[in-house]
């Protein structure tokens, strides 16, 4: 184990360490961990990384590549409101790239960033499915259909509001 | 629904099992012993409708069905996807097969009360069809539904897919019975090989070989895959089935593991599915409780089961080797072929990797059926596919049509055409390992074997309409770009040849690309596709290839005239004024930092005054002549 624990931190690992068990230690079981890591705790920091080499008996490098290879994981804590826009070939065609350049305006982030405040962060996917109601924009799994300058609008003050709900 | 739950220990439980759900059907499917004054609602709950809030339509029927006392009468239910995806959510009524489109919650109350307590269609959620605009209320006279045949997608819409008595009742594990207690391993094969059946997830290879290739490796282990890494951007029917038709899958996956003697099944599943996985869990889980899935199957003797990996978003994985990689727990990267999978699989056994739809096609097809699946399609490309039609069409949606329908028949017939009356350029089949069929192809029969000589693939069956505002370099361009994220670095043609291949289709975009761009454009997609490592490289240029191939004068335009005609590559934008508007004040070209705007002799609506037109060499596009126009003349 390398770097301290939080005490708040501790039960996430519990949590992890938990199914890291019922899969027997197993290292081709990998993938299933890191999932489950990244539900656990957002993101897969390099500490995290660390400590399921550990427990799984493999070398960093070996979580380190897996994790940067595959687009799902994570190194970076992801924001409040997770918004992705489609870029599969069904919304492209239906103009998704203006859809993403307006966020980008917006939000003064690029695809891939998170803003300072740690509340937006924006991405791109390709392809949920949804080609019906393209182009699409997901925030936090929610769907948005048939998107346009306007609901890019109506997403981020609905985001905005709900944030000063909490508040 | 059926009174047996326990645990089928022989063929003699499962037949009573099958018969005792036999009625479990009979209203979806007319029978004459459907009881009379009973309804079904079915309401479409794959993930395109549930996006439109087909939870919410679901329950609030539930509520006005209690609400008005009639749970004897009326039952409400999910079921698959109906493939009808633009018009979604879909709810469809049984046994009168009203189609109800675009429903919303708030219209649940009008279904109970006029549909089911009074007796008349709720009109406004009815399809018009638009060459009659005559409304049509029945699913099968809609024309989208009418050229088109029904395998892989036979369950999804029909059956409540979380159900297994309903899966059983549409003659469901009939051929897994067969399979187990009839037939030998090897009258399997030749049905499959009769059937003509070919790999339905790109390569299109015979099924029945690879299947022979697998049984014939003697080992103590071997594993039977399902590749559910659909990542096809803009193919979605391997997500349908898999929420709409589980069990397919599940049975289809049994059967092979018996013909090939491997005992352990694997479901490779984006992890961007959490419903289809959902679903799976559940018929895996119930077919388990069965006695249809795991030891001593039906008392067969024969131990099978099936485990869940979740891909982690890599479109290479798609690729066998590499997915078998990716089970294994390790980077995605795709190995050399030979040896295949079929000899080193899965930890070094015999594996077979089977596509989500060619799994759902095998219950069909082993259930007697294989002379009547041979018997549709074209002569070397037998049966079905699926495709899933998107981009500037009417119709979004997927469509399961026999192998050599026409392109026009899709996109017109059933496709309704392109979107806004606009006129159609190109369609795109394959995705990223495919190539872009123009308008003047549009009547050769889609086949394997057409759509590769005509320089693109079937792939999976992803099939995006493209129309006049397209710019078709752009588009090789977007393809490119999504091979450049999604090379996973190991054979250097894919990694540095696909990155310079998009280098110069940006250049070509924004105005600088060169004459002798277009050789190397094809020189180097010709070299990348002869010495890449896997199926994602090799395929890769296609795009490319085909772009130049058919619309070569579209990238001269950029080249030459640094324009894009469709008006699509924001680099080469122009600002234009729209002289029957403008009004001659002069505004914009006192606005212009550069001087580019002047004055013409072409008088403008006051004959006094002259309309203004934009030196295009001397615009900077700051679109500060856009933004002054009073009458908003200016644009792109």
């Amino acid at each position: 184990m390398t770097g301290k624990m939080s005490e708040e931190e501790q039960p996430k690992y519990a949590e992890l360490d938990e199914f890291i068990k019922s899969v027997n230690r197993d290292e081709h079981e990998l993938i299933a961990v890191l999932h489950k890591a990244q539900g656990i705790f957002g993101y897969l920091p390099e500490k995290v990384q660390r400590y399921i080499a550990t427990e799984l008996n493999i070398p960093v490098v070996k979580v380190y590549g897996v994790v940067t290879f595959y687009s799902f994981f994570k190194m970076e804590r992801q924001g409040k409101y997770v918004i992705n826009v489609c870029l599969g070939t069904a919304c492209f065609v239906r103009g998704s790239e203006k859809i993403l350049d307006k966020f980008e305006d917006m939000l003064e982030i690029k695809a891939g960033q998170t803003t300072e405040d740690g509340i937006y962060t924006l991405q791109t996917l390709r392809c949920v499915g949804a080609c019906g109601l393209a182009p699409v924009v997901q925030v936090n799994g929610k769907t948005y259909g048939n998107c346009t300058m306007d609901t890019v609008k109506l997403i981020l003050d609905e985001c905005k509001a709900e944030e000063e709900n909490h508040e | 629904m059926s009174k047996i739950t326990a645990r089928l220990e022989n063929r003699a439980d499962f037949k009573k099992y099958c018969k005792s759900c036999d009625k479990v059907l009979d209203i979806k499917k007319h029978s004459k012993n459907a009881p009379i004054g009973k309804y079904i609602i079915s309401v479409c709950s794959s993930s395109g409708c549930k996006a439109s809030n087909s939870d919410g339509i679901y329950e609030e029927l539930v509520k006005e069905v209690k609400a008005h006392n009639l749970e004897k009468k009326v039952e409400v239910s999910i079921t698959g996807c109906f493939g009808f995806c633009e018009k979604g959510p879909i709810v469809k009524i049984f046994p009168d097969d009203t189609f109800y489109i675009k429903v919303k919650p708030e219209n649940a109350k009008d279904i109970i009360e006029q549909h089911i307590i009074q007796g008349k269609k709720v009109e406004k959620l009815l399809y018009i069809n638009p060459a009659t605009g005559k409304i049509i209320t029945k699913q099968e006279n809609l024309p989208f539904y009418k050229k088109q045949k029904r395998i892989a997608l036979r369950n999804c819409g029909l059956i409540n897919p979380e159900c297994l008595d309903e899966y059983i009742a549409n003659k469901g594990y009939r051929a897994l019975e067969k399979v187990l207690f009839s037939y030998t391993q090897d009258e399997i094969l030749d049905k499959l090989k009769e059937s003509g059946l070919k790999g339905r997830g790109g390569g299109g290879f015979p099924t029945y070989l690879k299947w022979t290739f697998a049984k014939n490796n003697k080992s103590d282990k071997k594993y039977t895959i399902c590749n559910a890494d659909e990542g096809d951007p803009g193919a979605f029917m391997d997500r349908s089935i898999m929420e709409g038709d589980p069990y397919s899958i599940v049975e289809a996956m049994t059967i092979a593991g018996h013909t090939i003697e491997s005992d352990a099944g694997v479901i490779y599943v984006r992890a961007e599915y959490p419903l289809a996985v959902d679903r799976l869990n559940k018929a895996i889980y119930n077919a388990r409780k069965m006695g249809l899935l795991g030891k001593n199957i039906l008392g067969s003797g024969f131990d099978f089961d099936i485990n869940i990996k979740y891909g982690a978003g890599a479109f290479v994985c798609g690729e066998e080797t590499a997915l078998i990689n990716s089970v294994e727990g390790n980077r995605g990267e795709p190995k050399g072929k030979p040896p295949y999978p079929a000899l080193h699989g899965l930890f070094n056994k015999p594996t077979i990797v089977n596509n989500v739809e060619t799994f759902a096609n095998i219950p069909y097809i082993l259930n007697d059926n294989q002379t009547t699946f041979s018997n549709i399609g074209t002569e070397k490309s037998k049966g079905t596919k699926v495709f899933a039609l998107a981009g500037k069409i009417n119709n979004v949606g997927l469509v399961e049509v026999p192998l050599g329908t026409t392109l026009r028949e899709i996109i017109y017939d059933i496709g309704g055409g392109i979107k806004n009356g606009k006129k159609f350029k190109a369609a795109q089949t394959g995705g990223p390992s495919g190539g872009c069929i123009p308008a003047s192809l549009i009547d050769v029969p889609m086949d394997y074997n057409n759509l590769t000589e005509i320089g693109s693939m079937m792939g999976s069956g992803g099939l995006i309409v493209m129309d006049e505002d397209n710019c078709m370099v752009n588009i090789a361009k977007f393809y490119l770009g999504f091979t450049v994220d999604e090379s996973c670095g190991k054979c250097t043609p894919c990694r540095i040849g696909n990155k310079r291949l998009l280098e110069i289709l940006t250049r070509i975009t924004e105005g600088e690309g060169k004459m002798e761009d277009l050789d190397k454009l094809e020189n180097l997609s010709n070299v990348i596709k002869d010495t890449a490592l896997c199926g994602l490289g090799q395929s890769s240029p296609n795009p490319v290839l085909s772009t130049l191939k058919y619309f070569r004068e579209e990238y001269e335009e950029h080249i030459i005239n640094h324009l894009c005609p469709a008006k699509e590559c924001r680099a080469l934008a122009r600002y234009v004024i729209d002289q029957s508007v403008c009004i001659g004040c002069g505004n914009c070209a006192r606005k212009c930092p550069v001087e580019a705007i002047f004055k013409t002799d072409k008088p403008a609506k006051n004959p006094k005054l002259r309309v203004f037109e934009i030196d295009a060499h001397k615009c900077i596009r700051c679109g500060a002549c856009a933004t002054n126009c009073p009458v908003k003349a200016i644009s792109l």
